[in-house]
């Protein structure tokens, strides 16, 4: 049975991050799981990794020239990043608040809106709204640079209340009439780029907002219900104190945190799956004043997040995948080559990071798996686990010697089994793994010979449990 | 006119990055070319003439013979309205032939739900290269992706050949019953069983390959190669798709040795691709097309060239109808659309809509959402 509070802070440190060495989660565990979840809400300005030694390293993520220097620079710091619900925030933003330089094409534009979902993240939904609505690659994906006083164009102010604040509708009713879309578009005429700079011959650079006072329709505006000469702010002022924009932020959190929900489109007619705890995230969101660490602190402190339940309930994301288990195994802790490698597996996963497939974003949970994703996720993690020269690996074998002088195949599959979650297997798939270990021998390692052999065992194990669709649970 | 070819198989290559149309098929007797192309116009004796107007660059000598045959289509002035100078929204609208909105599914992930509707078949769309394309994206439609068919499949990276098929085995065992741990993990395990299935077959492809036919060694040439050996097992693959290394075509520098050896990896490779499915005796069911997501600008840069909109775009094929098809756009200065791009007169969903109406025998108004005449080159 494995340490429940050793199971408890993995399950943290996998949500609220991208998992964690052995050797951290025991310390960490030893802190106390609120004393952790506290220093996690508290990140402040650091950065969270040393960004000198990472520009001196890899001098081309400082301007971005593609969009795989900012996808790589963006897993380093995945990888990296010693605050790590700070750097998750930066991904949980993107999946909703999406915006791609498929159609930006400015990879440096793009990257600096990560950048503020990362530092904004667990500030307040009022000011990461108005951030989005001034934030160039925002208003040039969804074509509010086309929208002007005399031709209005919807596309930013529908997705703004459908897609990132009030979704579709809740409780059977809906949130919002076509009359809002187009009161809160007109609200948003002149929300602009200042002129870009062309970029030939010195390459791209950033887009810039600007707020055109000339080509913004000043007109009176009835918006949910509210009329008013609604600039863009006022209409992020009413949107935020709608019940609807709190269960919006309530089920995004808890579906990204805790258990898969469905698709947002489908929210009108399909009740939260635990509404009791969707109930309490929105007092937080209104009783704070729309503060994300204060809805935060209450899903990483409550039961239903804790519950043994949504432990290894979820499918893992592509970036779950690819960075959970190079922190599981220890590489790419400092700048070396290779990493650009590691970088596009989420790609190859299905999550192109800055290049989601629609505004809408991905369709997670079991979306993420198909015939070709599923052969990517299992050949990487299984790849990095086999390679019994990484420290994170080397230290699974270590431990696993100090089961016994030749531990039986259940104690050595439980031991692996542990180490890497602490998680479990379905008593077939157990089985399965101990008739092959049992099929091997004893596992000795007293001589050095037969140190050899117990470390590429137990390298084939990781490998092997690295396959199981139990692993694909995170 | 539909073919009659049975189990017809449809090759894509994308030239990813935006290929320079005018320097492909160069219209070398408009004096305007040379005025456009002081530094890129290539030279008189290098160029291989196939019309009193029209001539291929020097590097595209291994298909002239394709076209001497009568199986070398040339699509001329392709495009679509309003061209999007942005490779990535391009190279989007011509996988999923929207223009206006962002589209998620791809025309050839719809031409393998219709060609294999129940899935039956795993390997009915192969790509070659990693990821999954969004040409062949389409929500429930398998698509195994080979980087490599060599050693392509589940658990590649380890070591012994005895101790992976062990692995295999226990992966297939694991994997095979549905044990009740709910609707999620049950789909996981039966995805892994189509992954290892199709795993299995496509491993057997090489085994089935003798051939003396080279290939340029880039990554061209192995995925083409890969093609040949998928294409010459049988297993039924009817879509295959490449793409040449991402955006590799954007020759906005030192243009003049790039394109060519790009042009040059491209043509002799699918030069081998050809004679390789014909010494099969298994050419007669494929056509291959390739393009690339716009043109470039009608004026060199002194070095390179700049996003363009009109193109070029090619059919290659024993039952395709060899020519030229479209117009050569106009290179007068009033007929360039804005910054001196060439107008685009053939939209891409008529070439698409040719080799899925009259190849493929598919409905192709479904597939591409709407109404396109087609091309006589099938």
């Amino acid at each position: 049975m494995p340490d429940q509070q050793i199971a408890l802070m993995a399950h943290l440190l996998r949500r609220a991050g991208y998992g964690a060495s052995r050797d951290e989660i025991e310390a960490r565990a030893k802190q106390g799981y609120d004393r952790v979840v506290e220093e996690l809400l508290t990140p402040g300005d650091d950065p969270g990794i040393e960004e000198d030694l990472m520009y001196r390293a890899y001098p081309s993520y400082f301007d971005k020239a593609a969009i795989e220097t900012g996808q790589t620079e963006w897993v380093y710091r995945m990888i990296n990043n010693k605050h790590q619900l700070k750097e998750k925030m930066s991904l949980f933003w993107h999946t909703i608040l999406c915006a791609g330089d498929n159609k930006v094409d400015n990879a440096r534009t793009t990257s600096i809106q990560i950048d503020k979902f990362r530092d904004m993240g667990m500030g307040n939904f009022k000011d990461m709204l108005m951030m989005l609505s001034t934030d160039p690659a925002m208003l040039y994906y969804l074509d509010n640079i086309e929208s002007h006083k005399t031709a209005v164009n919807e596309n930013y102010g529908r997705e703004l209340l459908e897609l990132f604040s009030l979704g579709v509708g809740k409780d059977g009713e809906f949130n919002y009439s076509e009359d809002d879309v187009k009161a809160c578009a007109r609200a948003f005429t002149g929300w602009n780029l200042a002129p870009t700079i062309p970029v030939f011959p010195y390459g791209r650079t950033p887009f810039e907002f600007r707020f055109d006072p000339a080509d913004h329709d000043y007109g009176e505006k009835t918006f949910l219900g509210e009329t008013g000469n609604w600039n863009g702010d006022d209409i992020v002022d009413i949107i935020c104190k709608q019940p609807a924009t709190a269960r919006f932020v309530a089920r995004k959190l808890y579906d990204f945190f805790v258990a898969d929900e469905p698709p947002v489109p489908a929210w009108r007619l399909s009740a939260p799956r635990d509404m009791a705890a969707i109930e309490s995230l929105e007092k937080a969101y209104f009783d704070s004043g729309y503060e994300i660490t204060a809805m935060l602190r209450v899903l990483f402190t409550s039961d239903f997040f804790k519950d043994e339940g949504v432990h290894f309930a979820k499918v893992k994301s592509p970036a779950d995948v690819v960075i959970g288990t190079m922190r599981m195994v220890g590489d790419h802790l400092e700048p070396k080559p290779g990493l650009f490698f590691v970088a596009m597996e989420p790609k190859y996963m299905g999550l192109d990071l800055m290049n989601p497939p629609t505004v809408e974003g991905w369709h997670m949970g079991r979306e993420w798996i198909n015939s070709g994703s599923l052969i990517d996720r299992i050949n990487f993690a299984s790849s990095m686990l086999g390679n019994t020269e990484l420290p994170g690996v080397r230290s699974i074998i270590h431990r696993l010697m100090d089961l016994g002088e030749s531990p039986s195949s259940q104690q050595f599959l439980d031991g692996c089994l542990d180490l890497l979650g602490p998680m479990q297997l379905a008593e077939e798939t157990r089985g399965q793994l101990t008739d092959h270990l049992d099929a091997g021998g004893a596992l000795k390692h007293g001589t050095q010979a037969e140190q050899a052999e117990f470390a590429r065992r137990t390298g084939e194990a990781l490998q092997m449990i690295a396959t199981t669709s139990e692993f694909q649970f995170g | 006119m539909v073919s009659t070819v049975k189990d017809p198989v449809l090759a894509v290559i994308s030239l990813s990055g935006g290929n320079d149309g005018m320097n492909t098929v160069i219209p070398y007797n408009n004096p305007r070319y040379r005025d456009y192309r002081p530094t890129l116009g290539i030279a008189e004796n290098l160029i291989i003439p196939i019309t009193d107007q029209l001539a291929l660059h020097p590097a595209m000598a291994p298909l002239k013979k394709y076209w001497d045959e009568g199986h070398l289509a040339i699509i001329q002035g392709i495009g679509y309205p309003h061209g999007s100078l942005s490779h990535f929204r391009s190279m989007d609208i011509w996988a999923t032939c929207e223009p206006d909105e962002l589209g998620v599914t791809g025309w050839l992930g719809s031409v393998i739900q219709d060609v294999d509707p129940t899935g039956e078949n795993v390997l009915t769309g192969v790509n070659f290269g990693r990821g999954l394309p969004r040409s062949l994206a389409k929500e429930g439609v398998p698509v195994a992706s080979v980087g490599d068919l060599s050693s392509y499949g589940l658990l590649t990276e380890m070591g012994a050949e005895a101790q992976r098929a062990e692995a295999l085995d226990l992966f297939g065992r694991m994997y095979a019953p549905a044990i009740g741990q709910g609707a999620v993990d049950d789909y996981i395990r039966r995805t892994g069983i189509e992954a290892l299935k199709g795993a299995d077959i496509l491993s057997t492809a090489p085994g089935m390959y003798h051939s003396e036919v080279e290939y340029a060694s880039s990554a061209m040439g192995s995925y083409l190669r890969d093609m040949a050996q998928v294409h010459n097992a049988n297993f039924g693959t009817r879509v295959m798709f490449t793409t040449a290394p991402y955006n590799i075509f954007d020759t906005h520098a030192n243009q003049a040795v790039g394109q060519a050896n790009l042009l040059q990896d491209v043509a002799s490779n699918i030069d081998s691709f050809m004679m390789d499915l014909r010494q099969m005796g298994k050419s007669d069911n494929v056509t291959l097309f390739f393009y690339s997501e716009f043109g470039r600008r009608a004026m060199d840069n002194g070095s390179g060239t700049d996003h363009g909109t009109g193109g070029v775009a090619f059919a290659i094929g024993d039952h395709v109808k060899g020519g030229l098809y479209g117009e050569y756009p106009s290179l007068e200065p009033g007929d360039l659309e804005d910054g001196g791009n060439l107008q685009h007169n053939v939209d891409f969903r008529s070439a698409y809509t040719t080799l899925l109406d009259r190849w493929m025998g598919l409905d192709a108004k479904a597939i591409i959402g709407g109404s396109y005449e087609a091309l006589d080159f099938i």
